[in-house]
């Protein structure tokens, strides 16, 4: 979903860089917040950020023939919601875009768009409709993780159609055009992303009940029978 | 194996089998360059929807060959991964390590009280087996 350096024209990546920065600023704020009223969150936030840079340095093959990764940023969007996971991501999308030549400066607004603030916020979204509407933890987890995932690439998908429209067909052909690369590649690797965002999850509940009652994504009754094991 | 693990072991071997079932199906055959990266696609669909179109910023570093990018890719996984298991580790021997507090603390209240018992125990023992 990277886009690569100078492949948007300015007055996008102005755009795109002016509709990214307040979820940004905001996430930083909120990262801020968090640290200095749960110290001891610190280490969590610095897992979710780490399976965000493992996921996304993955390039996966996929069944349309080419190659695509996942990005990661359900899980700490469903931990730590959307604002802090704007941050994490940032910081991925920054160092691929400094150390790899993978995305770039100028296209930086609109694959942190995608990827750190639609992609979480959707992602979020399902996982929360799903919880609400009783569905188990594990299943939530798992749509949340898939949906924050392909989301990312129709947003990326969208951008491109909306900078580039097809000759012939306008913006229709160039959304046929540009989702047939990334949307439908990234289905399978959904898929793949879902799954281990639940292996994860699971391995936290094992590990850390309290600190998963305290973000409320395991009931407050949980903790303490978890509590009483710890 | 626990069931817990099973699962686990189950989900990552789904994982596995998805990314290799394209390669192993030759799904990339007929393909001009097989499994190229979407990224890159999306730069040739560019030109052929924009030919004039010419990127106006150039990335101001660029690994020199497709060895070293590889190898800031594989430090970026590492860096992750190894982030992730230092988590898991520190959760794991934290709770190995109050546990085994627990445990001996009771060990410990357990002797304090039982004490005077277990000396009872000891001195009437060899005598109630010597009788």
């Amino acid at each position: 979903m990277h886009i690569a350096e100078g492949f948007l024209p300015r007055e996008h990546a102005v755009a795109w860089t002016l509709a990214a920065a307040p979820f940004v600023v905001h996430g930083v704020r909120a990262l801020t917040r968090e640290v200095r009223a749960n110290p001891e969150s610190t280490l969590l936030l610095g897992a979710s950020g780490a399976f965000t840079f493992v996921l996304s340095a993955l390039k996966i093959p996929s069944v349309t023939g080419s190659c695509s990764h996942p990005t990661g940023t359900g899980l700490g969007a469903i931990l730590f919601r959307p604002p802090i996971m704007a941050v994490l991501g940032t910081i991925t999308l920054l160092f691929q875009a400094l150390l790899l030549a993978h995305g770039g400066l100028t296209t930086l607004g609109a694959n942190v768009f995608s990827m750190a603030v639609v992609g979480p916020w959707a992602g979020y979204g399902t996982y929360r409709l799903l919880r609400r509407s009783g569905v188990p933890l594990m299943v939530a987890v798992f749509f949340g993780a898939f949906v924050a995932d392909l989301s990312t690439y129709c947003v990326t998908s969208v951008q491109l159609a909306l900078a580039f429209p097809d000759p012939a067909s306008g913006l229709t052909g160039a959304l046929v055009k540009f989702g047939g690369i990334f949307a439908v590649t990234q289905v399978p690797l959904a898929v793949s992303e879902g799954l281990l965002t639940v292996l994860v999850m699971r391995l936290l509940r094992q590990s850390s009940k309290g600190e998963l009652a305290r973000l409320g994504v395991l009931p407050a009754a949980d903790a303490t029978k978890g509590a009483v094991v710890r | 194996m626990s069931r817990n693990t099973r699962i686990n072991a189950l989900l990552l071997l789904v994982v596995v089998a998805l990314a290799v079932l394209p390669l192993a199906l030759g799904l990339g055959e007929g393909r001009e360059e097989p499994f190229a990266g979407a990224d890159a696609q999306a730069e040739t669909a560019i030109a052929e929807n924009a030919p004039d179109y010419e990127p106006w910023f150039t990335p101001l570093y660029e690994p020199p060959s497709g060895e070293v990018e590889s190898a800031l890719f594989s430090l970026q996984a590492a860096l992750g991964a190894g982030v992730l298991t230092y988590y898991f580790g520190l959760r794991r021997g934290r709770r190995q390590g109050e546990e085994r507090a627990r445990a001996g603390a009771a060990d410990d209240a357990g002797a304090a009280t039982a004490t005077p018992a277990a000396a009872d125990v000891r001195a009437d023992g060899p005598a109630a087996s010597g009788e």
